[in-house]
């Protein structure tokens, strides 16, 4: 198991670039205490798993990337840049980081086509015309290309989380964040979901996932990250994680989900 | 039946004042188009400011709200018309009406769309916060529509009570139709002129009713 500082501090072949940075993270709701100092760094192109029981602050993490939580103290850098000074374009900064949902969040009154131009016409500025041609492109991305004008209440909901990847990626993020998201899909609707997600991977999209898909974290991920309690226990390759697990609260996490 | 067709039904007295009651539909749908602005502007912005949950801010506005439903737009008008004037303020009947029903309508606006915003999912707001929308652009485009649609039955019954509140008008010197058919009632002594407006008011009234229906229909379809 490497420190992602390390990482990156090492000489030799050029270490890809940190994206995303969490420096002494923490977050607290009232007297909960959630996240007591995390530290983590993900590189370009990495696929970065989240894992551990619930309640260990996972999803806060992820929420705390893009201040949909404001992180009680500590720092997130996105590219290099403190997003919680004072002086940050939050919206643009959103802009970089996509986020993808356990419940979809797709917006109802629109449909698949209008859901992903809404922030490229709004927030990148886009013409509507420009729009249309990266929706169509993106949509027929996700495999949903006979879907463009369905409504998301028309749509499976494996679709609708498509549609939602879609959205996100249309705004052309450096990293995109993933909230369980295929936690809310039918059993048979998750692997046209992750086969997206693992599509992304290819293509080289800088991801961090929170997820309870084991035997796809194994296969997929770069790196895995198991947290409890707020912070982070044990890191390291899916091979490590899954087949070495060095901390007892690792081990018993794992066997607690039977055999993976 | 000969009397009631000639003091209610005469087209000749309605004929002669055809021209005011003209005068007064025009009032009538002209002190609506802006009451129904001002007020659904109002309630709305009303209901966004209230999303800022600033403690003093709110209460002001839960307040105004309450008293403004509670009281009866009639008595509103008459102490604005008659009263204001004793604390140096001398507004028009027509500036009255309006501020008075528009008030009304922005409060109960206000208390539906809060009502409606806030079933509007967190996820909703999520969504639209993470990919870089303003809270305006959030509101205006993601929101909003969505909470409106949740209350437009409500809102549209409203809509329909305001418009016909204009009628209030006519206590406080406002030509509008019922003001201009109860003076041609009193000059003519007759009330066929009523008849009329209430066929101006159907005119009026009736499109919105048909429209509110269709409206509570497609929702159900949804």
């Amino acid at each position: 198991m490497l420190a992602p500082s390390a990482v990156t501090q090492m000489s030799g072949q050029a270490p890809a670039q940190v994206v995303l940075r969490l420096d002494g993270l923490h977050k607290s709701f009232g007297p909960l205490v959630v996240l007591r100092g995390i530290d983590l760094a993900v590189r370009e192109g990495e696929m970065v798993f989240l894992i551990g029981p619930s309640g260990s602050g996972k999803s806060t993490l992820l929420r705390c990337c893009n201040r949909l939580e404001e992180p009680t103290s500590g720092a997130v850098l996105v590219e290099g840049r403190d997003i919680l000074g004072p002086k940050v374009d939050l919206n643009q900064v959103r802009r970089r980081i996509g986020m993808v949902f356990q419940s979809f969040n797709l917006y109802p009154h629109m449909t698949a086509r209008q859901n992903v131009t809404l922030a490229l016409c709004k927030v990148a500025r886009k013409s509507k015309a420009e729009a249309d041609v990266i929706a169509r492109r993106m949509l027929d991305h996700v495999g949903l290309s006979d879907r463009i004008d369905y409504y998301p209440r028309a749509l499976s909901g494996g679709q609708q989380q498509r549609v939602a990847i879609a959205r996100t990626l249309a705004l052309e993020p450096r990293i995109v964040l993933f909230d369980e998201p295929t936690s809310a899909l039918d059993p048979e609707l998750v692997n046209g979901v992750l086969g997206v997600m693992r599509m992304l991977r290819d293509e080289g999209m800088t991801m961090v996932v929170v997820s309870h898909e084991m035997r796809f974290a194994r296969e997929a991920a770069d790196r895995i990250v198991f947290m409890a309690d707020g912070e982070i226990v044990e890191q390291g390759t899916p091979d490590a994680i899954f087949g070495a697990p060095r901390h007892p609260r690792l081990r018993d996490f794992l066997s607690s989900l039977g055999t993976v | 039946m000969q009397t009631f067709s000639s003091n209610f039904l005469n087209w000749d007295v309605v004929q002669t004042y055809l021209p005011d009651l003209l005068a007064g539909m025009w009032v009538t749908i002209s002190l609506a188009a802006i009451i129904l602005f001002c007020g659904l502007l109002g309630g709305t912005g009303l209901a966004l400011v209230r999303m800022a949950r600033l403690r003093l801010l709110n209460a002001v506005i839960i307040v105004f709200v309450d008293v403004v439903r509670a009281l009866p737009p009639l008595m509103l008008m008459v102490v604005a018309y008659f009263g204001l004037p004793y604390l140096g303020v001398r507004l028009t009947g027509f500036a009255v009406a309006c501020i008075v029903l528009a008030s009304v309508l922005a409060a109960f606006t206000e208390e539906l769309l809060w009502a409606g915003l806030s079933t509007v999912s967190v996820g909703q707001y999520e969504a639209a916060r993470s990919t870089g929308l303003t809270f305006l652009q959030m509101m205006g485009s993601v929101v909003l529509p969505q909470a409106f649609r949740l209350i437009q039955a409500p809102l549209a019954s409203r809509i329909i009570a305001t418009t016909k509140n204009t009628a209030l008008a006519s206590v406080v010197a406002v030509p509008e139709l019922l003001s201009q058919a109860n003076t041609a009632q009193g000059y003519s002594g007759n009330a066929s002129p009523l008849t009329a407006a209430s066929l101006g008011y159907l005119v009026i009234l009736l499109p919105m009713v048909v429209a509110a229906r269709r409206l509570e229909r497609a929702r159900g379809a949804i």
